[in-house]
């Protein structure tokens, strides 16, 4: 096990540098010069030609490239080319939030998910087994940005309980209740789309489990509905909805970045929504590459749990 | 033969109709209820988008970017169903002309992809080695990237434009038909009749077109139907963001824009309702129609 894990790990360096190669090359290939905005419209195009030169920005792009990879490498991610702040402090500030963030969604979905999805399989064809799955469509089909949109109007606007956007209330002393009451629109927002994916796949799960022939067995042998259920099947059922974990973890923080946009929730969603807007090259670099190095752990993640659950799965 | 006719024919009275795949899976398809209330909706609505400047003519007579100037954001009248979006257009008229454009870039963009897609695959899958591992390393590579966010950067740094939009599409979502392709063939490069297709002469590309890739089929249909839920949403968040595609040409998604107004938000919801319902009723039909599909062309997932 640890001899796969050291394996996979050395394995993503070269994916993480293909990453890098494209991603390099698509935020560099932009029209026009972006740099102007830093040099102000009136400066002389001779100095303007000299400041370039100086600060590299005329070299070749394969030299750029591996200048970029040997200051990333030493832990320097560059300034941002709008509030001039270094990019490593800028997403310090960012990561916290946003983990905060992704961490309720992810609980939300996860704990009202496992136990709808379990009750629904078995009861199937129920009447609630209808609603659930049809709840489950629907939560799937709902645009976050749209729901968000929903949410707003009647939460914040029409019967104002909620706040509208930000992480504290301005002015105010910091409160954990402060942070929860703020947290709670964008937690559903986020978290809806997992919960109803999440639903879908735990009812789809127990349903296989609950037709093999060990629960079955159990089921012969006397035991309790509940016993055979929540003991035997539940176990079973619940190993491919762990594998999930690691897969959302990417769609998680993607689906922060419309959340955290509409909610004005500071974390890395909002920094890359606002680098984007700015063209901002050293962030997009840094936030492309931080979210690109998420997926492929989560990846990683979601194998390693496979096989940490399931003493079926080997791997050599 | 005869025999097993005839005994068929004593039990069930009549001689069994020969049946093709796609029949019975049609049949397995028009079973599910859900399924085909998805494809009359789906069905529906690309009617709707395609008669677009007919229906609007007819019903209200707004052109798509007609300015009514006297009704800037104007509440629902008779003489703007849906009222009128900040720049004084009519909203139903850009509703109607909105799903043409959301549909036909989902539809067109998807298609390209799983060409795209098929053809990687069926080339890693059918040659394996070097090309097989030198076309899965890159697939690897693409599909680490952060799919909304750079999406997004493509779109910011080329500008935004209906065709930055859909290249940002297509070169991120390759990936998935390759892989499934690439897996199919796989095992079906063991086959006896591939086999006997090449010991026969027959060369790689017609293998892979007669009789490798019809029974690849399956799978990729239901990964195309779903996807076009995908990208529609993809679309929408991009054009909602503003990095998608962008005025005057309306598609739901930027329509959606407008709701950025706080006070179109809390005071004109006719405006932006109706957009987002419509995304979620498209993505809604191709999501059952998809797991309809995927029901029909794999028996096995049903008990």
């Amino acid at each position: 096990m640890g001899q796969y894990v050291l394996r996979r790990l050395l394995q993503t360096i070269p994916i993480l540098l293909g990453v890098s190669v494209i991603l390099f090359i698509i935020v560099h290939s932009t029209p026009g010069n972006p740099y102007a905005y830093l040099l102000g419209p009136r400066t002389d195009p001779k100095m303007r030609q000299e400041l370039m030169d100086r600060m590299g920005l005329n070299d070749p792009l394969p030299v750029q490239y591996v200048r970029w990879l040997k200051t990333t490498l030493s832990g320097n991610l560059g300034y941002s080319i709008r509030s001039q702040r270094p990019v490593t402090e800028m997403m310090a500030q960012a990561i916290p939030n946003t983990l905060i963030l992704t961490g309720s969604a992810f609980l939300f979905g996860l704990l009202l998910a496992i136990p709808i999805g379990v009750v629904s399989a078995t009861r199937q064809y129920s009447a609630g087994d209808y609603a659930v799955t049809t709840f489950a469509f629907m939560g799937i089909s709902l645009p976050a940005f749209f729901s968000a949109l929903i949410m707003v109007y009647f939460f914040a606007v029409k019967w104002p309980i909620f706040p509208m956007n930000g992480i504290t209330t301005p002015g105010q002393p910091f409160s954990m209740w402060d942070l929860l009451y703020h947290l709670i629109l964008p937690t559903i927002t986020l978290g809806l789309r997992d919960m109803a994916a999440y639903t879908r796949f735990t009812r789809a799960s127990m349903l296989e489990v609950l037709r093999q022939d060990y629960v079955r067995t159990a089921r012969a042998k006397g035991l309790a509905e509940r016993v055979v259920i929540y003991k035997h099947a539940l176990r079973n059922g619940l190993i491919p909805v762990i594998t999930l974990l690691g897969f959302s973890l990417p769609g998680l923080f993607g689906g922060a970045i419309i959340t955290e946009t509409i909610f004005s929730w500071p974390g890395m969603g909002l920094l890359s929504f606002t680098a984007v807007g700015n063209r901002d090259y050293s962030v997009l670099m840094a936030t492309n590459m931080f979210f690109a190095f998420l997926v492929i752990m989560g990846n990683l993640l979601a194998d390693i749990l496979y096989a940490l659950v399931d003493p079926r799965i080997r791997y050599s | 033969m005869e025999a097993v006719k005839r005994t068929e024919e004593i039990v069930h009275g009549v001689a069994p109709k020969a049946t093709s795949l796609t029949s019975q899976v049609f049949r397995r398809l028009t079973r599910n209820r859900l399924a085909i209330i998805g494809g009359a909706i789906l069905i529906l609505l690309m009617l709707i988008s395609l008669f677009a400047p007919i229906i609007t003519k007819v019903s209200v007579g707004w052109g798509r970017d007609e300015i009514d100037i006297r009704y800037i954001r104007a509440e629902p009248s008779a003489r703007h169903p849906l009222g009128t979006d900040s720049a004084g257009r009519d909203n139903f008229t850009r509703l109607l002309y909105g799903g043409q454009v959301s549909l036909s870039i989902a539809l067109s963009s998807v298609v390209v992809y799983m060409a795209i897609g098929v053809i990687v695959g069926s080339i890693a899958g059918f040659f394996g080695g070097w090309i097989d591992n030198l076309l899965m390393r890159l697939v690897d590579v693409v599909q680490s990237f952060p799919f909304l966010l750079l999406a997004l950067t493509i779109v910011a740094i080329r500008g935004p434009s209906v065709a930055n939009l859909v290249f940002a599409i297509l070169f991120l979502s390759w990936p998935v038909p390759a892989r499934l392709v690439r897996g199919e063939f796989l095992s079906l490069r063991e086959r006896d009749y591939v086999e006997a297709a090449r010991a026969t002469g027959a060369s790689p590309f017609r293998t892979i077109v007669r009789h490798m890739l019809p029974n690849a089929m399956a799978p990729l249909i239901v990964n195309a139907t779903l996807e076009v839920a995908g990208i529609i949403l993809l679309e929408a968040a991009l054009s909602y963001l503003g990095f998608g595609v962008s005025q005057p040409t309306p598609t739901w998604g930027n329509m959606l824009t407008e709701a950025q107004n706080l006070g179109v938000l809390t005071r004109m919801p006719w405006l932006w309702l109706p957009p987002g319902l419509m995304i979620f009723l498209t993505v809604l039909s191709i999501n059952f129609l998809g797991d309809g599909l995927r029901d029909a062309l794999d028996p096995r997932l049903k008990q």
